[in-house]
């Protein structure tokens, strides 16, 4: 059993394909509008009509695929009012459903918009790592998706020997607001963190319903 | 917990459209019903070329799709006007007898040469479930008008045959791991062929740890520039062919070509290896360097001009082509798609050709990369009586004006003529009938008169948009709902073969396109004939053990085979290097054109172009030109719709197979790509409905305002269904509404990635 699941991203070969959502969505049974994984287009660079009726410019774009990152300090565990939102031993954080109340509140706290309010159930759902999966040895449904292998998973204190556990950039959050367990290589465009050089540019995809 | 105490069954199946690959799944079922579609998890630790098939987010979708409310659940008639989506519920007994009943009607007055089965790919790869069976009962019952070429590749493929005398002349994709760079025109497998037993992932393992540099030329900053590419070349669309000219204008007059290969394996590049009988002043040296005909020198700055690109990049991209060798220059089909592109796609492979970069390792012909695969059987189709085949794409033309449809003109095969216009219309798994054809308008005149084409009888799982233009809509199975054998798509490096079970019962009334021909067999008396006394799972098992001839290490029992469900087979050592037995032996091993050799210029398009009957405009040259066409910036039409319009590959959809999966329109909502330069002035902001218009037609869709689209270009993927509102006016974005049904010149294929269009925030529903 892993001491501490999390998950690593390389950003060099995620070409955005959103099979690990899909994964997701299948696997969890999720409605319209929950999407417990969501994957980001980071893009920008700018375009100049050259005199001679040519164009110059810079563009860049790097996909992120996100979800739950069973953080070491969970600010959703903090922020719920009815203790519905905890972790496990592992690590893994999970909602109650005998204690949800919908509020809410964690979804707002979370940097990483990883609670996701399911409107037929009226209660917050994330998450939960597969942990059906792991138990039996196998893979999160997303990671056992991933069609480049860019999503992976381990325990993330070897993952951490392997990948700098400091690694941030744009649109990622700092790490210090919650010590997520989330690893990933930098892109090779990546922009550093609050960069105005290029922005989210599939809001509409990854905002929360 | 378990998986087994949680589903009743796991069963193999698969994902069937049309992306090029096939990947294998796991289909949970509980009580009857799919609770969950699982990927492939067999082989992953492997040598490569056995790994796990993954499958693309599309066909992990295919559970939301199956139960979607739009299936079709009954046989349905037509009642009121075609294409007003009015049908009535009928008996499969009624629906086969009117089939036969008119079948055997247009046989007797139009002969056979009036029956047409349309190109369709939304259920391909398997083998008992293929569009073969309606070729197989029409040649029991006389024959039918028969078809070449495809929507896919039709300019590319004449393109091939007459540069080259061949087709898929690619290296495969791993082989970049032995090239010093990497250029791709248009070439995009991470999102054309997206699984991860796919193209997407051979690129990623070769790519992995290689210092290759790889530069993607494509109007698009595509998911491939994104992920592999260390430079991106925006070029304005169906200009190419005058970008590679401005290179082969640096590389002859900076010496960078390889002139011995040149001379010894190519025709027509100077004069030294003319054809006699042609003219001086017609090499392709000559035609760069402006000593031709038009004498017209293809400078960097010339190019520069056409495609955009800035002059400097020009010169230096020539450079870097012409002093890296190995260097892997390939094409997708993007770039051929054009109203010019069989010389798009010519003009390309001149940039390998030129440099010598054919026929060896780590280099590539210029054509896209190659496929490795086992040759499976297929099932016996018997022989088509009927000789007559129309390109694919002019099949409204056979429709409309027959009379006027020649072999000099409209590349009629078989006859001078077409004798008898098409009456009578199969459909199976497509959606060419209106949404994937060219000028949905146009279509919709040729269909809406019944007394043209008499009866359409289209088969499919879904109500889709060329459904509400049949007369009678039979439903079939689903994958998950029937068994077949499944063989590997083209687009991998290993061969598999893929034991789909049935997993759940028929929804409604669906049956498998098999048993709908026996049934039409049976009525027009062939059926035993037909069937060969097997029903369809009796020729699955058949078809197995075909497979086990071929491959005597499969198991001998059928039931073995099915409890293992996949198999797969390393291609092993065997690289694919295009032409490469010709590189080595060019007189032992000559290229299947008339020289033997490679046609730079070709005799062959020479003769086509005194012969062949084109209109205005249009060109055939023997060298690969290039010639602006309608539809491209500089024309007429361009001042009233100033922006080109190319209709991208689009992860949400394989075509248009599953474009209604609204998981997948969550995960990759269809938008319009437009630049900021674009969109600025227009006062078109991101997310804003914006309707899009030519001569042609209008559609509506949310503008995705982006950088990674080149200014005075727009993007609208290709696949969308098309959805008029009372007025006819299409509310789904689909790219077919505004894109034209003239063909190209030499192969009669469909362009319709040349497209100029205007663009507006659109007022209307919401209001603005």
């Amino acid at each position: 059993m892993l001491k501490r699941p999390s998950f690593f991203l390389d950003t060099q070969i995620c070409t955005g394909c959103k099979t690990c959502m899909i994964a997701c969505k299948d696997k969890n049974n999720l409605p319209l509008g929950v999407r417990w994984r969501r994957v980001v287009e980071f893009a920008g660079g700018q375009w100049i009509r050259l005199p001679d009726g040519t164009f110059q410019q810079n563009v860049f774009a790097y996909y992120l695929s996100m979800s739950c990152n069973h953080c070491q300090d969970p600010i959703c565990v903090q922020s719920c009012p009815t203790t519905a939102m905890n972790q496990d031993e592992q690590g893994i954080v999970n909602v109650d459903p005998q204690k949800c109340v919908g509020c809410r509140y964690c979804e707002w706290a979370c940097p990483y918009s990883a609670p996701q309010f399911n409107p037929v159930l009226g209660q917050m759902t994330k998450c939960d790592f597969c942990r059906d999966d792991l138990a039996i040895g196998g893979a999160p449904a997303c990671v056992a998706a991933c069609p480049t292998r860019a999503l992976q998973f381990g325990d993330y204190d070897e993952l951490a020997t392997l990948y700098d556990s400091k690694t941030v950039f744009a649109p990622l959050p700092a790490r210090d607001l919650t010590q997520p367990c989330f690893l990933l290589c930098i892109p090779k465009d990546a922009k550093p963190e609050l960069t105005v050089d290029g922005g989210i540019a599939n809001p509409e995809e990854v905002r929360n319903a | 917990m378990s998986e087994e105490n949680i589903y009743d069954k796991v069963v193999w199946s698969s994902c069937n459209v049309n992306c090029g690959s096939r990947c294998p799944l796991r289909v949970y079922v509980k009580d009857g019903n799919i609770l969950r579609v699982g990927p492939d998890n067999t082989g992953e630790g492997g040598p490569f070329g056995t790994h796990e098939i993954r499958a693309c987010l599309r066909g992990r979708g295919l559970r939301e799709w199956v139960y979607s409310p739009q299936r079709l659940l009954h046989p349905l008639k037509r009642v009121g006007r075609r294409g007003e989506g009015n049908f009535v519920q009928i008996s499969w007994d009624e629906a086969l007898d009117l089939i036969a009943d008119k079948l055997r009607q247009v046989i007797d007055i139009h002969g056979n040469e009036s029956v047409f089965r349309i190109y369709g790919t939304g259920n391909l790869g398997g083998v008992v479930s293929a569009r073969e069976q309606i070729d197989r009962l029409m040649n029991l019952l006389g024959g039918q008008l028969g078809y070449y070429n495809t929507y896919s590749t039709a300019q590319i493929t004449h393109a091939m045959h007459y540069t080259y005398g061949a087709k898929d002349c690619g290296n495969h994709l791993t082989d970049t791991a032995n090239s010093k760079l990497v250029v791709f025109f248009g070439n995009n497998p991470a999102e054309t062929r997206m699984s991860g037993g796919g193209s997407v992932r051979d690129l990623v393992v070769s790519q992995q740890g290689s210092p290759v540099r790889t530069i993607v030329i494509d109007p698009r900053y595509t998911d491939t520039a994104s992920c592999f590419a260390d430079e991106w070349i925006p070029i304005r669309p169906g200009t190419d062919a005058a970008l590679v000219n401005g290179l082969a204008y640096v590389l002859i007059t900076e010496d960078l070509v390889d002139k011995e290969f040149l001379d010894r394996y190519c025709v027509g590049y100077d004069k030294t290896t003319m054809p006699s009988d042609i003219p001086p002043g017609n090499s392709y040296k000559d035609y760069i360097l402006g000593q031709g005909p038009d004498g017209l020198a293809k400078t960097p700055a010339w190019a520069s001009a056409i495609t955009g690109i800035p002059l400097e990049r020009i010169v230096k991209l020539a450079r870097e082509v012409g002093t890296a060798k190995p260097a892997y220059i390939a094409q997708g089909w993007g770039p051929q798609r054009h109203a010019n592109g069989e010389q798009t796609a010519r003009a390309i492979c001149m940039l390998a050709i030129l440099t010598g970069n054919v026929g060896i390792r780590g280099g590539n012909s210029g054509d896209r990369e190659g496929p490795f695969g086992i040759s499976f059987p297929t099932i016996p189709v018997g022989d088509n009586p009927v000789k007559t085949a129309i390109p694919t794409f002019l099949w409204t033309k056979a429709i409309a004006s027959h009379d006027n449809f020649t072999d000099l003109g409209d590349g009629l095969k078989g006859r001078e003529r077409l004798q008898s216009p098409i009456k009578f219309l199969w459909s199976f798994a497509s959606n060419t009938l209106v949404n994937q054809h060219s000028d949905i308008a146009s279509t919709q005149r040729a269909l809406g008169d019944t007394g043209l084409c008499e009866m359409i009888v289209l088969i499919d799982n879904v109500m889709t948009a060329s459904a509400r233009y049949a007369d009678i809509v039979l439903p079939g199975t689903s994958s998950f709902e029937e068994s077949d054998l499944c063989y590997q798509g083209y687009a991998v490096e290993m061969g598999v073969l893929i034991l789909r079970q049935q997993a759940i019962e028929p929804l409604g009334e669906c049956r498998t396109l098999y048993d709908i021909c026996a049934g039409v067999a049976r009525r027009m008396g062939v059926e035993e004939e037909f069937t060969e006394s097997l029903t369809h799972d009796q020729w699955v098992e058949y078809m197995y053990h075909q497979c086990r001839r071929l491959r005597p290490e499969l198991p001998e029992k059928y039931l073995d085979a099915i409890s293992q469900g996949v198999f797969k087979w390393n291609r092993g050592g065997q690289l694919k290097i295009g032409l490469q037995a010709f590189r080595e032996n060019p007189a032992e091993a000559p290229l299947n054109t008339p020289s033997g050799k490679i046609e730079i210029f070709s005799k062959q398009l020479w003769d086509l172009s005194k012969s062949w009957i084109l209109p205005q405009g249009d060109q055939i040259t023997a060298l690969p030109e290039y010639h602006a066409t309608w539809g491209m910036p500089g024309n007429s039409d361009a001042q009233k719709y100033p922006l080109q319009l190319v209709g991208h590959h689009y992860k949400q959809s394989t075509h248009s197979s599953y474009a209604n999966n609204p998981w997948l329109q969550e995960a990759a909502p269809h938008s319009l790509w437009i630049n900021p330069l674009d969109a600025e002035p227009r006062g078109i902001r991101h997310g804003d409905l914006v309707r899009v218009y030519n001569q042609f037609g209008q559609t509506q869709v949310r503008a995705k305002v982006t950088p990674r689209i080149m200014s005075g270009v727009m993007s609208l993927p290709q696949g969308a269904w098309y959805s008029p509102d009372a007025k006819g006016n299409d509310q789904g974005g689909c790219i077919n509404t505004l894109t034209n049904q003239r063909p190209s010149p030499v192969a009669k294929g469909n362009p319709q990635h040349t497209n100029l269009v205007q663009a507006e925030k659109a007022c209307g529903a919401p209001p603005c």
